[in-house]
């Protein structure tokens, strides 16, 4: 019998292929954007908006993560060229996209030509904070109807986020939705974190998203450049 | 739901690292698994059983060692575990909080013959 030290990472293999996913995307100039939130929220109506916001000036790329069907998809590919889905049911993470899902789903879109890409993940609140996909910046949507409380009970995956995007705007004279205190528990968990509040029903709000991701999008083509 | 590919890791981080020291069998695995993460011991160990088949792996018991949630207060830098869902500072009640531990996710040691 011989003990043997390991001290290695489990999600060290998720993290050198969301690496190398970054990697790729920087030599192609390419902001992606991982955008989780529970399922109803709003990442597809999120990606709906920001694409005919965009479209005009920028080419999108989207990859769709779900558990089963190809609804969103469809719904994006009306706007959009270049969309891929990923379908996680009889994958080993049906919960999450994982890096290398993402790998594979780059392979089938045209990189040279993309300069933002959209990642709608899986609806969970849980699963997708541990998987780094490869992307620049993380984007959780949290709706009014889900109640002010989501940061409080899922505290991991907006701690780790760098923007939070309150949706459902519209729904605030019928919900309780205390969205002060909702802003405190999240600069509580996160003092850097941007915060949205918008309705993807009404276009209420979505400027100032759009405005972020333009500049976020600069910054990172500035960043990518100087690498290279 | 998650750990069945969590669990291909780790057979493969195993397998590998008793290659590496030409071990027969693999009677022992000790995996440190935070109280933050998302995994849970149970989902693994069948998840192990059923990957580690025909394998020098197989029947290797799982030890799960969990790392306590720890979290840092901004305000006055105490470090304490929450002990409700409300993650406040017990000294000073402030909300700004950032995890300091609880994340972990790792195989730490093994026994091999």
């Amino acid at each position: 019998m011989k003990k043997i030290e390991v001290v290695q990472n489990i999600l060290e293999a998720n993290d050198a292929i969301a690496a190398q996913n970054q990697q790729l995307l920087n030599e192609n100039e390419i902001f992606a954007i991982n955008i989780m939130s529970a399922p109803g929220a709003g990442k597809t109506s999120l990606i709906l908006q920001t694409v005919a916001k965009l479209k005009n000036k920028l080419r999108i790329g989207v990859i769709e993560g779900d558990v089963a069907s190809t609804l969103d998809s469809e719904k994006v590919r009306n706007e959009v060229v270049d969309v891929v889905q990923i379908t996680t049911r009889n994958m080993s993470e049906s919960c999450t996209l994982i890096a290398n899902m993402v790998g594979h789903a780059l392979k089938r879109l045209p990189l040279g030509d993309i300069d933002l890409l959209l990642i709608e993940n899986v609806g969970n609140l849980i699963c997708p904070s541990e998987f780094a996909l490869g992307e620049h910046k993380r984007v959780v949507i949290s709706s009014l109807p889900e109640g002010d409380d989501k940061p409080i009970k899922y505290p991991v995956i907006f701690a780790d986020a760098d923007a939070v995007v309150i949706n459902k705007l519209d729904f605030l004279p019928y919900v309780e939705f205390d969205i002060n205190s909702f802003q405190i528990a999240l600069k509580g968990l996160n003092p850097r974190i941007e915060i949205f509040q918008v309705s993807c029903k009404t276009g209420a709000g979505i400027e100032d998203w759009r405005a972020w991701l333009l500049k976020e999008l600069e910054a990172n083509k500035h960043k990518s450049q100087a690498k290279k | 739901m998650h750990e069945f590919g969590i669990t291909e890791s780790i057979v493969s981080i195993v397998l590998s690292k008793a290659k590496e020291a030409r071990a027969h069998r693999i009677t022992e695995v000790s995996l440190v698994v935070g109280e933050l993460s998302d995994f849970v011991p149970d989902c693994i160990q069948f998840y192990f059983d059923f990957l580690s088949k025909d394998s020098i792996a197989e029947g290797a018991t799982l030890h799960f060692e969990l790392a306590p949630a720890q979290l840092r207060c901004r305000n006055c830098s105490v470090t304490f575990h929450p002990q409700d869902t409300l993650w406040a500072c017990p000294k000073c009640q402030s909300q700004g909080v950032e995890i300091a531990g609880g994340r972990e996710l790792y195989v730490k040691s093994m026994e091999v013959e």
